[in-house]
């Protein structure tokens, strides 16, 4: 009987802390905007001899922040300790790391995934919700970046030392999709934390897959490969993909796999061997000497604790029980805390729906952004004036084709949508009688489309309505208009 | 007047008898004299030196920040970054190195006016007991120049001796301050870990590291020390406590404290001279009226292993950043790759007794041995400080040998390492311990000097500069000067 095999997967998230100085000296730790290489440097980021680490305390508590966000216990006694490796990105020739405490372990993270073992491309059956075990938060430096000319490279120390988090999970996935929505719902926890911009373009965030594979229903950990430095999800999702394959492709052949460290080559869609297990490094890790234990007090973690704001999780499922709106809809204004506060301000100051408000801004706010390529922190739209607008369209005040020039009026150039609407002259005509003159004047002017109505072209309703708007310059109330003219083609039937 | 104490030469500088720029003639003219024998300095600062002379005489002058140290020169052990000085380390990985900063220390005596002659000869990194193990010639003892000044600030040391500074900044990571004052014939202390800022000393072993002064007496000694002192934010392993004015408790009398001997530190092995000059001290000091009692410190015979193992592991990684691409020496011949460079400048840069302790340190934190070498010193090391809480908790102050003998001959001991760890047996263990340690002079055997230690608790300083001071008032082996 052929075996079906099933992925085991555990992954290292390491991303940037958004501090602004860097994880052991008070450089700038703001690389990407430093105007030449070699700025924000000194004697302990650039690892001159005698100088000292002093550790930041803003990414310590950033880093506890973090650990509490994922469910963990924050170590009250953590420690720094060094690992030793040559290169030339390493100033001090080793990096100041976490080993043996770290400042946070034992979380966890609720995730979906397709039920096991169904693999990419075949999930769309039933989901079920694992809990992922996270081992480990801990604090580090970066390194410096090489930039590699033809016959030797340069070393810019701008980016040594610059405090790096690594998330370390266990090897709990069974599905390349319950991986991917880990490390989605993870980036969405740091953004809202305000830790790390989660901007995986300018490798602020990156991943590295740990993969074996093994015969569904047994219970071993075979060898794995550790897949580095997957800087997007779809790198991600793609080689995790492709070594699953790979691996049940070498046992199907009777073969082992064998330890090591691969890369991912995103033009070629294959993982390459980079290092095996006889290379690997020693790193003969122990405590740093120079950096005492970093103790942490039950009312300095409490304070900690009381700053986590609301989680994508948790502000879903208020989205969903307080505001009535669907799963999809609570996910989609929870996806950015950005997103979701101004979704929540609008709606504090609207008279419409929780739905309206949501159709909104899914629809002409995110166009809108779409097209301008504008976050939604850049938005001069005030929350206030928005809503107002949403209520003139609930409230009839105007149509929906008026308020969509109204809201890019808005966005343009700011303003009163009250104000807007008279400027434009835009003010939705709901007077009955007025609507009923015109509608009575449409059906007297053409008695055929009459005949081919009430002859079984129903779909003519369509065309008197719209002969209405254009009477009207689409003022008119649409749902009124719909009304009278269906009610004058009846009275004309007999 | 190059022999004189700070304390006197303040005197001459204040009352304006003499200038800091006469002062530091003097001195620089005594190591033009002297200095070709004893081979103490590896840096002469001829012009740095006069011109903060000079702005020590017009402080002076207008009586401005005047401190005790104001216009004293002084010479630096070649550890301790200077901006604008070469900071050799005494290796030829740093030859030519120019620290881009001050260290800490280096700071705090540019703040008091002190006058920076020269950098001072020491074994490479701190790693040797004789000041052999240096890229520059060895340093002779000013006593017998056919003699070792220990190590391994042995250049501050005999600098010191000489009358070729005033005092001298020196680094004690497992006796490198108290075997060569002990060697020779001079005061000096290694204060507790974490009390003077190691910023900007380039670090041998990190949990060890302590910069202490020698001077011409207990009492310079503690003048230095509290201009050294303090807590910096640039070291997160100094103590956060305030400095106490040491002078100012020195003259308390002795009389009643309680002096403990600690049996292990006189067994068999020690010279018949030292010895006696160690028991006739104590014998003084039980005139001044101290109670004498006998403590244990039972793991002592584990220091040594302790000590050299923590050693080898921290320096391993401490020496990992000399690897020629952005300071020091580089050697590139041909090379093939970054990592090539590595080795060639290492293989070129470093001497031999650094490699061997290099090789040393990685093996015993590799996987595999980390935990029975290095994780079990750790433990250990625990247990040698719990050794001196106990002793204290009977006693105010331990009085010990520094060195089992009084200077040996050059080259001597360089073609065995191992006899040359053995002669740190008796200062090792306070540094793993971290509790402070003042060396002074005490007799002489066969016409070579011979030191103790006082050993005190942890950021005791002010009890053993006390103790020091008292034998210093009724004894002159603190005066006597080498035939120079």
């Amino acid at each position: 009987m052929k075996l079906t095999y099933e992925p085991v997967i555990g992954l290292e998230i390491h991303g940037e802390l958004l501090t602004n100085s860097k994880m052991f000296c008070s450089c700038s730790a703001d690389y990407a905007s430093a105007p030449e290489p070699n700025v924000n440097i000194c004697p302990v980021c650039t690892g001159l001899p005698g100088a000292l680490p002093v550790a930041n305390k803003k990414a310590t508590e950033l880093a506890a922040l973090v650990g509490l966000a994922l469910n963990c216990s924050i170590n009250k006694h953590n420690t720094f300790a060094r690992k030793n490796y040559f290169y030339p990105d390493l100033p001090k020739g080793y990096q100041i790391s976490q080993y043996e405490l770290p400042i946070a372990e034992r979380g966890w993270m609720d995730v979906t995934s397709p039920l096991t073992p169904l693999l990419l491309g075949e999930g769309l059956g039933a989901r079920e919700q694992l809990r992922v075990r996270v081992r480990r938060v801990h604090i580090e430096e970066d390194t410096a970046k090489l930039s590699h000319e033809k016959n030797y490279a340069l070393v810019d120390f701008n980016r040594a030392g610059v405090p790096l988090l690594e998330i370390v999970s266990e090897p709990d996935m069974r599905t390349v999709e319950a991986a991917l929505d880990y490390t989605t719902k993870i980036r969405a926890i740091l953004r809202y934390l305000g830790v790390n911009s989660g901007d995986m373009e300018k490798g602020v965030l990156r991943f590295e897959a740990n993969v074996s594979v093994r015969p569904v229903g047994s219970e071993e950990l075979r060898t794995r490969t550790e897949i580095k430095n997957l800087n997007s999800f779809r790198a991600l999702t793609r080689a995790a993909q492709y070594e699953i394959e790979r691996q049940i492709k070498i046992y199907e052949a009777g073969g082992e796999v064998i330890q090591e460290t691969l890369g991912w080559d995103d033009a070629r869609g294959v993982t390459t061997s980079q290092r095996s297990k006889e290379d690997a490094h020693d790193y003969r890790y122990f405590p740093e000497p120079d950096l005492p234990p970093l103790k942490l007090s039950d009312a300095w973690i409490d304070s900690i604790r009381k700053r986590l704001p609301e989680l994508p999780e948790a502000k879903t499922s208020r989205f969903i029980s307080d505001f009535g709106l669907t799963p999809s809809e609570a996910r989609f204004l929870t996806s950015e805390l950005s997103l979701a506060n101004y979704f929540e301000a609008v709606l504090s100051k609207s008279k419409s729906s929780a739905k309206a408000v949501h159709s909104w801004i899914a629809g002409e706010l995110m166009r809108t952004l779409n097209e301008s390529n504008l976050s939604i922190d850049e938005l001069t739209l005030s929350p206030e004036s928005f809503a107002k607008l949403i209520d003139m369209t609930t409230n009839k005040i105007i149509s929906g084709n008026s308020a969509k020039v109204v809201f890019n009026e808005m966005v343009k150039a700011g303003g009163d949508p009250e104000q807007i609407v008279k400027e434009k002259n835009l003010a939705q005509v709901s007077d009955e009688n007025l609507i009923q003159e015109i509608v009575t004047k449409i059906l007297d002017d053409n008695p055929s489309e009459i005949e081919k109505y009430h002859a079984g072209k129903e779909t003519l309703l369509q065309w008197f309505v719209g002969q209405a708007a254009r009477a009207t310059k689409g003022k008119a109330d649409p749902a009124l208009t719909k009304e009278l003219m269906l009610k004058g083609l009846e009275e004309r039937r007999k | 007047m190059n022999h004189l104490t700070i304390q006197e030469l303040r005197q001459l500088l204040i009352t304006k008898q003499i200038s800091s720029v006469e002062l530091t003639r003097a001195t620089l003219q005594r190591i033009r004299e002297a200095d070709a024998k004893v081979q103490s300095y590896v840096t002469v600062t001829d012009e740095l030196a006069l011109e903060q002379a000079k702005r020590a005489d017009e402080r002076i002058a207008k009586n401005e920040n005047v401190t005790p140290l104001t216009g004293i020169p002084f010479a630096m052990k070649d550890c301790i970054s200077t901006r604008g000085v070469r900071t050799t380390c005494s290796s030829k990985i740093l030859e030519s190195y120019i620290p881009q900063y001050d260290a800490t220390v280096t700071n705090k005596l540019n703040d008091a006016g002190a006058v920076l002659v020269g950098k001072t000869n020491m074994d490479e990194f701190g790693m040797g007991s004789s000041t052999e193990n240096s890229a520059f010639p060895a340093t002779k003892n000013p006593w017998d120049l056919t003699r070792v000044p220990g190590g391994s600030s042995g250049g501050s040391a005999a600098a010191l001796s000489a009358n070729l500074a005033t005092f001298a900044i020196g680094e004690d990571t497992g006796g490198s301050v108290r075997q060569p004052a002990s060697f020779c014939g001079v005061t000096g202390i290694k204060p507790t870990y974490g009390r003077v800022s190691r910023y900007g000393l380039i670090s041998l072993v990190s949990s060890f590291d302590s910069i202490g002064p020698f001077a011409r007496d207990a009492y310079d000694c503690a003048t230095v020390l509290e201009h050294i002192a303090g807590h910096d934010e640039k070291d997160s392993t100094t103590y956060q406590s305030p400095v106490p004015n040491y002078t100012s408790t020195i003259n308390k009398p002795v009389k009643g404290m309680k002096l403990g001997i600690p049996k292990e530190y006189f067994v068999a092995g020690m010279d018949a001279g030292v010895e006696s000059a160690i028991q006739e001290a104590i014998r003084q000091y039980e005139k001044l009226g101290m109670e004498i009692h006998e403590v244990s410190l039972p793991h002592t015979k584990y220091g040594l292993p302790v000590y050299y193992l923590l050693l080898f592991a921290e320096a391993s990684s401490n020496l990992a950043r000399f690897d020629g691409t952005r300071f020091g020496l580089s050697v590139s011949e041909n090379a093939k790759d970054a990592i090539d460079i590595y080795l060639q400048t290492r293989r070129a840069g470093f001497g031999d007794e650094v490699k061997r302790r290099m090789m040393l340190g990685a093996y015993a934190l590799s996987a595999g041995y980390y935990d029975a070498y290095y994780l079990k010193a750790q433990k250990v090391r625990t247990l040698l400080r719990r050794d001196f809480e106990s002793a204290f908790a009977s006693c105010d102050v331990l009085l010990a040998p520094i060195s089992p003998t009084t200077a040996f001959k050059i080259g001597e001991k360089t073609d065995d390492p191992l006899e040359m760890y053995l002669s740190d047996i008796y200062t090792v263990a306070t540094n793993p311990a971290g509790v402070p340690a003042l060396a002074l002079p005490c007799g002489f055997s066969k016409d070579m000097p011979v030191g103790l230690q006082l050993i005190g608790k942890h950021l005791d300083e002010a009890t053993l500069f006390q103790v020091g001071h008292a034998y210093q008032q009724v004894t002159d082996w603190h005066k006597k000067l080498p035939p120079l």
